[in-house]
Parts: structure tokens; C-alpha cells; sequence
């Protein structure tokens, strides 16, 4: 096995609020290796972009970020800001969810992508408009020469998230990440950009975190996935290990809560009650045992750790997983 | 059996409705001849992606938006001929719920006022009267009304703001509510709770419900027919099961191969969808799905196909219907 690409240690994001210090990501492990991909999901809520924005050191000035993000060998935390910028766009590269904010309303495509190119790839102007066109031909936009001259104003939403797919592409990075690519975008166009970005991946050897609040978007294109919930992973797993083994209840309920077209109609929801908790006041239990079908007394005392489950590469947080085997668990 | 009993009798008839927005010099042909009808006591799910026009029939059918030509019968009288009085009498029976929660609740009224509003426009004078009515539906969506009544709009997360509307909804005891996109905007775990609701009110109230949505499988959980919509026109109706099941129209099929599914053993179909749905302002000749369809020929271009019964209770508007 090769070093990871990607380490993330215990990285935790405060936000200072009016209501009190925010607590967005509490205290996360991740890694990941080259080629692979990583799905982050989780409700509105959960940490998971503030935790992208953790890796990419984009966070909001006023947040106050611990841990460590090492990438390909350095500590971006500590990184200066040029080296940091150099870095950003030709080995780290970001898709935000919506590709009308994304891009700049007053610059032309064109414009957009060879202004990336040039300035990472030290490319002159023809060359990197040779290479503006072979991007977008490569990410399926038809007549991409023309394309060039409009503005994105003048795009569909799913052509948008194309171009700025391949803006995110234009340096070959090491690591992309899709924050979202695909919750504004219709079901058929979902899917298309998301076969893109597979695609993209497996020529590239690209490392993906895709992040999402719909499991049914990893579930085939993860190789392993993580859960979030009040800022903390609270299940971590392969993918086949998170959906048919899952150990964390918050994990069952999100998987229930979804509607399912081999449901007969009128069959009523498994859905989760409640919501989420205040992340302003930290709890001494589990985050979601005040959602929890399974809780007892212990969940609401104190804070159950990510630990292993059975399997290699499998954890979890909870004091009363479900589906162990036998013999194993709390 | 109680979904055969009321299919008897249509509460909405909707009839070769035609709606057309004026776009600088060009027109956008949002519904163009879309006749369906929903009975008393059944829920029509209505289902395609962004700009198919489904938006624009929901207003349609509750005249918030003109219709160029067709028609929409309610309960047997014809809404688009209706005006001032008349119109605003029908509209307590026929209430609408929106996608953004947030965004259609007043910031700065409390929710009692907000609530209260229909009540008030629907000359229900006395105080204590309005107050009760206020009090029940609140308690109906599971809101706290003492906790509830005296707070602002931001003191709520989207899906108690999203209860807020369709109490807000319920008030007057409508009988017939479009709800457009509903759960669009809520998490999942929220999304179940709205659409278990949506299921009560509709059996407490004794509702009929066009729901419209571009999720197939919010669509499937709540609706007892589907209508399948693309650029303007119905490619297919049936019973949500069988729909689901064996669709006919090709862009059915389509939609329900790009959800994707929450289970790693079902490897992703390579994507299946052709390119982008062409402008509303210039489509297409013939069946207008024929651009992305891969079984269309000739005949979908000169010819439009006309909705018509492939299976007992499924319709579809298709040349080459899927076997």
C-alpha cells in the first residue's frame, strides 16, 4: 500500500458566533491515497464543506482551524500563503455545487480557463488555448472553440458545471475535490457529470473526495465513505462495508429516511425525528443520541469514540452499534 | 380498494391548457396542450426536470398564471373563466405550498399573523374564531402553538418553516393543494418527515393533492398516478406502480436509470441521457423528446405523438413505446 496523498489529523474548525463559539468540524481523521475516492456525507450542517474548506485552507478569516492536513508530504496548515497558492490550483483543485457562483459572470470561458493554465502551467497564449479547447472537448461540451468567446451567463447549469469542471482539470491536479457537484443540477445531468468525473479520475489517477448530503451519489462511485454528523465522522468505512454492515445507527436512519422507488406508494417514511443539534452547545454525549432509536442511558453521559469495527478500515462511533458480529462491539 | 373508489369523479380537469411566456420578441412555450385530470381524494404526482414546464401548469391550474387557451375545471366550474370575486371565493378550496420555505413566509410577521392571514382575507371577522382555527392546524403539523404563534420566521429551521406553509395552507380547509416541490430544499432526514405529514394532513383533511417534484422517488412515495412531463408536454400517465415498473415512454425510462441508487451493488448505468433538453423557446418538431431519444426516427420528427393507452391505466405519447 502507498502512502496516503492525503492525511487529515484531528482537524478541528471553531467559527466565533454572536451565539457563542461554533464547533463546525470536531476533531476529524481522514486520509486518502492516490486514485481513490472518498465520499464525505452528511446534512446541511455537519461539517462537511467546512472541512473540505479545512483541506483547501480556504475557511472564513475569522475561523480558527487545529490539526494537521497533510498533503503529498507538506502541512498545509502551516504552509506560506504563495506556496499555498501555487499549490491550490495545480495540485489541489476544487468543483463547488453551484458553477453560476463559481464563475466569473463578466469574463468570458475562455478567458477563465486560460487564465488558469497560463499562470500555472507557464503555457503561452496560443498554447493555452489549444489546451482550453482540448479540456472542454474532454469534459463534452460540443463546439468548444465557440465556447470559448461566451460567457456563463450564456451556459446551461450542467454545461457550467462542465466548464468548471475542467478549469479544476486544467493542471492535472493530485487531488479533486466535488463539493456538491451535481444537488443543482437535474437527475439526468447529474449523472453525466458524475460518470464525468469518474472517468476523469481513473485516467488522471486523480484522488476524488466527493461530498454530498445523498448516499445514492456514492454508493456507486466511493470506494469508501465517510459519515458526518454534528462536525464529527461518526462512521468511516468501504463503501460495501457502510451500506450492507453498517454499525452506526445515524447511518441506518439516513439510509431509511430516503424514499425508495421498489417502495410501494403511500408506505409511510422511516423518517428520523427531531433535528440536528445546536453546534454552539456542545453536548457531553453523543451528538445524535437525542435522535436515536437505540439510545440508553450511557449515549446521553458521554461522547462514544471512532473505533474498529471487525473489519479492516471500518469505524465507528457508538456505544450500541447494530449488525455486529458476534463476540465484538460495546 | 379505497384508491378504486375515488377515481370515479375528477376534482381537477385540466384541458389542452396552452400557457406561453412573452420573452423579449420571443415567445417560451412553458405548457403546450397538457390535458389531465385528478380525483377527489387522489394524489397526482407530477414529475420532470427544471424548465419542462411543470412549475408553470401547477400556476396554471390555480390561475396565477393564465393560460393562453384550454381549460381547468374544478369541482365542474371552469376557473379560467373566473375573475375578481368569484376567483377569490374558489381559491379558499385550492392552496398552494412552495419549494423555499424560508422564502415564502413574511421575515418580519409573526407565525400566528401569517397563519392567520387566509383567515382574515377569507372575512372570517371574529378574533377568538381565528385564533382557534390558528391554534388547531398549528398543533395539526405538530408545532406547539403557544411556543410557535409569537415567533419570526428565522427563529426556524426549514423544516418547521416548511410545516409553517402548509399549515398556513390547511387553515382555510382547502380541499385541493398543489404542492410544488415541497421537500426540494430539506435534508433527508427532514424531507421523511415533511412527506409523512404531507400523507396525514392529506388523510385528516380528507385532501386531493397534485404534487409536484423532480425526484421520481418522493414522487412514487406519496402519489397514486404519475404524470411524466418534457418540455411543455405529458409523455406518460399511469398508476405510480406500474409506471415505475414497466414505463412505456422512453424518457421515463430515461429518468428512472439516472436516479442514483443507494446500494453499491448497483453499478451506475454509463449515462444514459443525451445531452441537455433543448429551449422551451424553439423546440422541437414532432415529439419534442426526440432529440435525446435513442429510438427515434423519421416519424417523431414530422409527427407529434398523442397520448394514448399502452397498458390498462397508462398512457403514453410515444411512436416507439418501450415493450
Amino acid at each position: 500500500m502507498s502512502a496516503p496523498l492525503l492525511t487529515i489529523a484531528d482537524v478541528a474548525v471553531e467559527l466565533p458566533t454572536p451565539r457563542g463559539n461554533l464547533r463546525a468540524v470536531d476533531h476529524v481523521d481522514l486520509s486518502l491515497e492516490a486514485g481513490r475516492t472518498l465520499g464525505i456525507v452528511g446534512e446541511s450542517g455537519c461539517g462537511k464543506t467546512m472541512l473540505s474548506r479545512a483541506i483547501l485552507q480556504l475557511l472564513p478569516k475569522k475561523a480558527k482551524l487545529s490539526g494537521r492536513v497533510m498533503f503529498d508530504g507538506q502541512d498545509l496548515v502551516r504552509l506560506a500563503p504563495e506556496s499555498l497558492r501555487r499549490l491550490r490550483a495545480r495540485d489541489l483543485a476544487v468543483v463547488f455545487q453551484d458553477p453560476m457562483t463559481s464563475l466569473n459572470p463578466v469574463l468570458t470561458i475562455g478567458t477563465q480557463l486560460m487564465e488558469t493554465i497560463q499562470e500555472h502551467l507557464e503555457l503561452d497564449a496560443p498554447a493555452a488555448r489549444k489546451r482550453s479547447i482540448e479540456l472542454l472537448a474532454a469534459v463534452g461540451i460540443p463546439a468548444p472553440e465557440q465556447r470559448l468567446a461566451q460567457y456563463p451567463h450564456q451556459c446551461s447549469g450542467g454545461m457550467r458545471q462542465r466548464i468548471a469542471i475542467a478549469i479544476a482539470l486544467s493542471c492535472e491536479p493530485k487531488l479533486l475535490i466535488a463539493d456538491e457537484p451535481t444537488t443543482a443540477l437535474d437527475v439526468t445531468i447529474q449523472a453525466q457529470i458524475l460518470d464525468l468525473l469518474a472517468r476523469e479520475q481513473r485516467r488522471r489517477h486523480m484522488a476524488m473526495i466527493i461530498i454530498t448530503h445523498d448516499l445514492g451519489v456514492v454508493a456507486g462511485r466511493a470506494d469508501e465513505v465517510a459519515v458526518m454528523y454534528a462536525g464529527r465522522v461518526v462512521e468511516r468505512a468501504p463503501t460495501q462495508a457502510l451500506f450492507k454492515r453498517m454499525h452506526m445507527p445515524y447511518t441506518e436512519a439516513l439510509l431509511a429516511a430516503i424514499p425508495k422507488l421498489e417502495t410501494a406508494p403511500h408506505t409511510p417514511l422511516p423518517a428520523i425525528s427531531g433535528r440536528p443539534p445546536d453546534p454552539t452547545r456542545p453536548l457531553k454525549g453523543c451528538s445524535f443520541a437525542q435522535r436515536c432509536r437505540y439510545a440508553a442511558g450511557r449515549c446521553h453521559e458521554a461522547k462514544p469514540e471512532l473505533k474498529s469495527a471487525e473489519m479492516p478500515g471500518h469505524l465507528y462511533a457508538c456505544f450500541h452499534p447494530i449488525q455486529m458480529a458476534e463476540g465484538i462491539g460495546a | 380498494m379505497m384508491q378504486l373508489a375515488v377515481q370515479n369523479e375528477p376534482l381537477l380537469n385540466v384541458d389542452n391548457l396552452v400557457v406561453e411566456y412573452g420573452l423579449g420578441n420571443k415567445t417560451v412555450h412553458a405548457v403546450s396542450g397538457v390535458s389531465l385530470h385528478v380525483a377527489r381524494g387522489e394524489t397526482l404526482g407530477l414529475v420532470g426536470e427544471s424548465g419542462c414546464g411543470k412549475s408553470t401548469l401547477g400556476r396554471a391550474v390555480l390561475q396565477l398564471r393564465r393560460a393562453k387557451s384550454g381549460r381547468v375545471l374544478f369541482d365542474g366550474e371552469d376557473l379560467s373563466a373566473m375573475e375578481g370575486e368569484a376567483l377569490r371565493k374558489m381559491r379558499r378550496r385550492v392552496q398552494l405550498i412552495f419549494q423555499d420555505p424560508i422564502a415564502s413566509l413574511n421575515p418580519r410577521r409573526r407565525i400566528g399573523d401569517i397563519v392567520a392571514e387566509p383567515l382574515i382575507i377569507a372575512g372570517v371577522k371574529d378574533a377568538a374564531e381565528r385564533k382557534r382555527r390558528v391554534h388547531d392546524v398549528l398543533s395539526a403539523v405538530g408545532l406547539d402553538p403557544d411556543l410557535v404563534a409569537g415567533r419570526l420566521p428565522h427563529e426556524f429551521s426549514g423544516g418547521q418553516c416548511q410545516r409553517i406553509c402548509i399549515a398556513r395552507s390547511l387553515v382555510l380547509n382547502p380541499e385541493f393543494i398543489v404542492c410544488d416541490e415541497p421537500v426540494s430544499a430539506l435534508d433527508v432526514s427532514i424531507r421523511a418527515q415533511i412527506l409523512n405529514l404531507l400523507e396525514e394532513m392529506k388523510a385528516r383533511f380528507g385532501l386531493t393533492l397534485l404534487f409536484i417534484a423532480h425526484d421520481l422517488a418522493v414522487v412514487k412515495a406519496v402519489s397514486d398516478r404519475v404524470a411524466v412531463m418534457y418540455l411543455g408536454r405529458l409523455c406518460e400517465v399511469g398508476r405510480s406502480e406500474q409506471l415505475f415498473a414497466k414505463p412505456a415512454h422512453p424518457y421515463t425510462g430515461l429518468l428512472l436509470e439516472a436516479i442514483p441508487v443507494p446500494d453499491p451493488d448497483v453499478r451506475p448505468a454509463e449515462s444514459v441521457a443525451i445531452g441537455e433538453p433543448p429551449s422551451p423557446i424553439a423546440p422541437p418538431s414532432g415529439c419534442r423528446f426526440r432529440t435525446r431519444c435513442p429510438r427515434a426516427d423519421q416519424r417523431c420528427s414530422a409527427e407529434i405523438p398523442e397520448l394514448r393507452e399502452v397498458a390498462p391505466g397508462q398512457f403514453a405519447a410515444c411512436h416507439h413505446p418501450l415493450a
